[in-house]
């Protein structure tokens, strides 16, 4: 039996450059970049892509007291999402509804914050929060977006490092053809900035972006690059079964073409070109297709020295020189990397590619370095293409995790 | 400290940690619980601002006495006096 089609039906986010996808989209096709300097505890000034959307207007004030960051985001992205899917929600059965969200890590913002706090009273334990379990339980973005929304059915989180926007989706889509739920809220989402210790972490590994110009720091492909600038954001999708969907007259962005996951088992931090290779080929195997007929693909490219050029490895092994209809860019460079927000972001920013056959650039190259100059790479400036029927995704992270994800035009 | 000044401290930590709330009309004779949205983690935050802002210790056991405002004051006024006199 063929496994049943399915797509993407709604897109709610909020970038450091855009708080919609009509915006970050309108952002990314005129290179706005949305990078700050932030206070972060221990640490002083640091750059950072810091979200900007109301949380008042989802959650009341009692809820982002007692909520993460982190749910805040899932909530606001999750409520975007389903408005922008026009379903009726009323209607819908609750517990037929999945929540599946990736992230890099929860807990660390709270735990910091916690022992900040008793460090005020001489580190005595009775002034310790007891909200501390429910902040720090690792399903408690997805958690609080099933109480804000009412939703019964299963929710939980995916936690796959900076794999895990792109994890949220294949999750889902696996559910819906399992039969497991019969609509599916999806995605990614990060509170990162505000632990101190992945700032410190990631400095550590010399491994942090520095630059006079917050919004020049992040610039995967460049010569000049000097690491990652970290970044708050979410992005959820509606996910749904194409008949359902059709059967609601439901607007569709894009069908789930192709996916695959697999794992370096080869470093703790240190990318894997021949593991990333075998990845992107196999999702696009499983989508039907061949290389030539993708026609952009989303680099992971974080900017750091190192990963750029293994990734550019990867997609120059498979994608070589015959494929003269397949543009390559990078959406870091505008919004930093958002963690476990940043795959299903970054295919946020390129769905609209199929309705404007415009390929947003990568930005911040200001000298492209020749380990990452790969055919149809698109750099500063949008181009006009003639054909935009698949878009691939990657999505890669620490300890190995590798996703590449293809959607694809939707026809009937 | 007079017990009406007890509730209004009380109120101020209410205020805190239920800011959705509208306390201009708290009834101090009714139940809290029963005239606000205040659920058991709330009343674990009473307990936690009242030691961490004004040294107080309520035991579980003394739970109950945080119910009312009238009886917050009545329970709480004397531990206010007493640490007042260590000063």
């Amino acid at each position: 039996m063929k496994p049943a089609r399915i797509v993407i039906t709604g897109v709610g986010l909020t970038a450091p450059n855009g708080n919609s996808l009509a915006e970050f989209r309108q952002n990314l096709l005129s290179g706005i970049a949305g990078i700050e300097r932030m206070e972060i505890r221990y640490m002083g000034t640091q750059l950072a892509g810091v979200c900007h959307y109301d949380p008042l207007k989802y959650q009341k004030k009692k809820e982002l007291r007692v909520g993460t960051r982190a749910g805040s985001i899932s909530i606001y992205c999750a409520r975007e999402a389903l408005t922008d899917c026009g379903v009726n929600f009323e209607m819908l059965p609750k517990d037929r509804v999945g929540i599946y969200i990736g992230c890099t890590e929860h807990g660390n913002v709270e735990t910091e914050n916690e022992i900040y706090n008793i460090s005020k009273f001489n580190y005595d334990t009775k002034f310790w929060s007891h909200y501390h379990n429910p902040r720090t339980v690792a399903n408690n973005p997805a958690g609080e977006t099933s109480l804000n929304l009412g939703i019964t059915g299963p929710a939980y989180t995916i936690g796959a490092a900076c794999a895990a926007g792109n994890m949220g989706l294949i999750h889902a889509a696996q559910m819906l053809r399992l039969g497991e739920v019969d609509f599916a809220i999806c995605g990614g989402i990060s509170e990162s900035i505000h632990t101190f210790g992945i700032f410190a972490g990631f400095k550590s590994q010399n491994a942090l972006a520095q630059h006079e110009d917050p919004l020049k720091a992040s610039r995967p492909f460049d010569k000049a690059r000097n690491g990652i600038v970290i970044s708050e954001g979410g992005c959820l999708y509606t996910l749904e079964r194409l008949e359902d969907a059709q059967a609601r007259g439901a607007k569709i962005y894009a069908e789930i073409a192709g996916y695959h996951v697999n794992s370096d088992a080869s470093d703790y931090v240190l990318p894997n070109p021949t593991r990333q290779a075998e990845c992107i080929r196999a999702a696009i195997t499983r989508a039907g297709l061949k290389p030539s007929d993708i026609h952009i693909v989303n680099t992971h490219a974080t900017a750091t020295p190192l990963g750029d050029i293994q990734e550019c490895e990867a997609i120059r092994a498979v994608f070589g020189e015959g494929c003269p209809e397949t543009y390559i860019n990078n959406t870091k460079g505008y919004i930093g990397h958002c963690m476990g927000a940043a795959g299903a972001l970054e295919l946020a920013g390129n769905l609209p590619s199929f309705n404007d056959f415009t390929v947003h650039p990568s930005i911040n190259v200001d000298d492209l370095d020749p380990a990452c100059a790969l055919p149809g790479l698109v750099l500063n400036q949008p181009r006009k293409v003639a054909r935009v029927d698949t878009i691939l995704n990657n999505s890669f992270g620490m300890l190995g995790i590798n996703s590449a994800l293809i959607v694809k035009r939707f026809t009937t | 400290m007079t017990k009406d000044e007890c509730k209004q401290v009380v109120l101020d930590i209410i205020a805190d940690i239920a800011p959705d709330e509208d306390l201009s009309n708290v009834k101090p004779e009714v139940r809290l619980r029963d005239q606000l949205q205040l659920d058991s983690m709330d009343f674990l935050d009473i307990v936690m601002e009242l030691r961490k802002r004004h040294s107080i210790e309520v035991p579980e056991a003394d739970y109950q006495h945080l119910a009312s405002l009238d009886s917050c004051a009545e329970y709480l006024t004397p531990k206010f006096i007493a640490i007042a006199a260590k000063g």
